[in-house]
């Protein structure tokens, strides 16, 4: 094996992020995160989702027929969706009504298929379990600077915890109402993306196509 | 099968296992068996999990009818303030309510909507429920001296993707709304579920239901109808359907198939 475990568990955090620099799984980062709150429960059960899915897929993985490998991915990682969300639903209502129809979209997050397909078909159950938490870690702390930012800057708290007084509330702050809306984590992801490509060059992506510099006569 | 490994396997099991992956015989094995356990976590999380989530859901419908009331706090005994709501079963063909045909604090209206002795069909149906419940649970609330203060109604309807289930508490002359407020629906985030957003629940207090001459005026527009301010709500920006379908809940319910009968007998100061 070509990483270590501790590669494997730190790779998706920054180097290989499965959102900055992969682009995947972004619809539920744009709903879920206007609270701190709600990012770090959605991103707790991204992380368990993509980490026993990926274990259970590895444990399988010689004996997964080709034809149906998909389906029986999908089986797995719709069942730990379920249960996720029924868990939630009986020990944190408030929070499961919060995110609603998106903890049932984890089904449909690329990122738990993407480990599915690439990783865990290919290697040892502990290695893919690893491999999942990874990924799922570097979902999570991306939904975590995006809720840090929306929260604050949107509604002046963290937590539900008044930090900016608001105007509403005979504060100062007046607080940034866009950041409570969806499109304004596109920015947010954005400028993270930015940030993460200056600090590692690697990251960035060449050039498809090049402009052509034509003499004037 | 193209077995061609030099150790053949020794057992059932083993051989089994050993086989080709792309056979028939091992599809439909490995098709059927990962269903069936996937199955078999899924339902029972669901059974075992579901006395705590009707406790959730329950406390959940309590503090939705205190809120919408304008009672609740934060961190209050949920259980203990819902004690000061009367429930009662309402017939809702005559306005009259009929505790002793059933316990109102164990009669499921919702459920009652499916059965066909305690329900009807609905030719005229705005609000696209199919059926409706001859009886529903509403809540009054008296003040100190024992006067009617509030009445806590439940309605419900389709929006654009889901039911909406809620409260509508009117004051005591049963034609000025307090507030409305849904607890369950699955309508879009950021758009429909906007029917959650306080500045929007806020808009239907103080508004009127009725005009002088008694006709139905309220109503969920994108502009101001004839009728006046007082019986218009504005209409929720990008969510044209769910909007609607608030619209028609509320006319369908405070109208003569809803509770109209039971208002006009409020209005009459019968309670």
């Amino acid at each position: 094996m070509s990483q270590t475990k501790k590669e494997m568990l730190v790779d998706p955090l920054v180097d290989n992020n499965p959102i900055t620099l992969q682009v995947l799984g972004i619809c539920s980062a744009l709903a879920v995160t206007s609270s701190l709150q709600v990012s770090i429960v959605m991103a707790l059960a991204v992380i368990f989702v993509t980490s026993f899915s990926s274990f259970f897929i590895s444990c399988l993985r010689n004996q997964i027929p080709g034809s149906i490998r998909i389906i029986v991915q999908m089986v797995i990682i719709a069942s730990l969706v379920i249960l996720v969300d029924q868990i939630l639903k009986a020990y944190a209502f408030e929070i499961s009504k919060t995110l609603s129809v998106f903890v049932g979209l984890i089904i449909t997050n690329c990122i738990v298929m993407g480990r599915a397909e690439a990783f865990a078909m290919k290697n040892p159950p502990v290695a893919s379990f690893i491999d999942g938490a990874g990924n799922g870690m570097g979902y999570g702390l991306i939904l975590l600077l995006v809720g840090f930012i929306r929260e604050l800057f949107g509604a002046g708290s963290l937590f539900g915890v008044t930090i900016l007084e608001t105007v509403n509330n005979g504060g100062w702050y007046v607080p940034n109402g866009m950041l409570l809306l969806p499109p304004s984590a596109f920015f947010i992801i954005g400028l993270i993306i930015w940030a993460f490509r200056t600090w590692k060059p690697k990251q960035v992506e060449e050039r498809e196509y090049k402009i052509q510099q034509v003499e004037a006569h | 099968m193209s077995d061609t490994q030099p150790h053949e396997p020794k057992g059932a099991i083993a051989r089994f296992l050993a086989a080709s992956p792309d056979s028939v015989g091992k599809t439909i094995f490995i098709a059927v068996a990962v269903c069936l356990v996937a199955s078999m976590v899924v339902s029972s999380a669901a059974v075992s999990l579901r006395p705590v989530q009707e406790a959730n859901r329950l406390k959940d419908k309590q503090v939705n009818v205190l809120q919408v009331a304008g009672v609740y706090e934060p961190g209050i005994d949920v259980s203990e303030a819902f004690a000061a709501f009367e429930p009662h079963v309402l017939e809702l063909a005559t306005g009259e309510f009929v505790d002793d045909k059933f316990d109102p604090a164990t009669f499921d209206d919702l459920a009652a909507a499916s059965d066909p002795e305690l329900s009807m069909a609905l030719e005229n149906d705005p609000a696209g429920i199919g059926r409706k419940s001859k009886y529903r649970v509403v809540y009054l609330l008296r003040d100190e001296s024992g006067d009617l203060n509030k009445v806590i109604l439940p309605l419900h309807g389709y929006g654009l993707w889901s039911t909406l289930y809620g409260f509508i508490a009117l004051e005591n002359n049963g034609n000025d709304i307090f507030g409305l407020q849904f607890y369950q629906h699955g309508e879009t985030p950021g758009l429909g579920a906007e029917v959650d957003n306080p500045r929007w629940k806020a808009l239907w207090n103080g508004k009127k239901l009725r005009d002088d001459e008694g006709d139905l005026q309220i109503s969920v527009a994108k502009s101001q109808p004839a009728a006046g301010p007082e019986y218009y709500v504005d209409a929720l920006a990008g969510a044209t359907l769910t909007s609607v379908g608030v619209d028609n809940l509320v006319k369908f319910w405070m109208g003569d198939e809803g509770y109209g009968p039971f208002l006009a007998k409020l209005q009459a100061g019968e309670f």
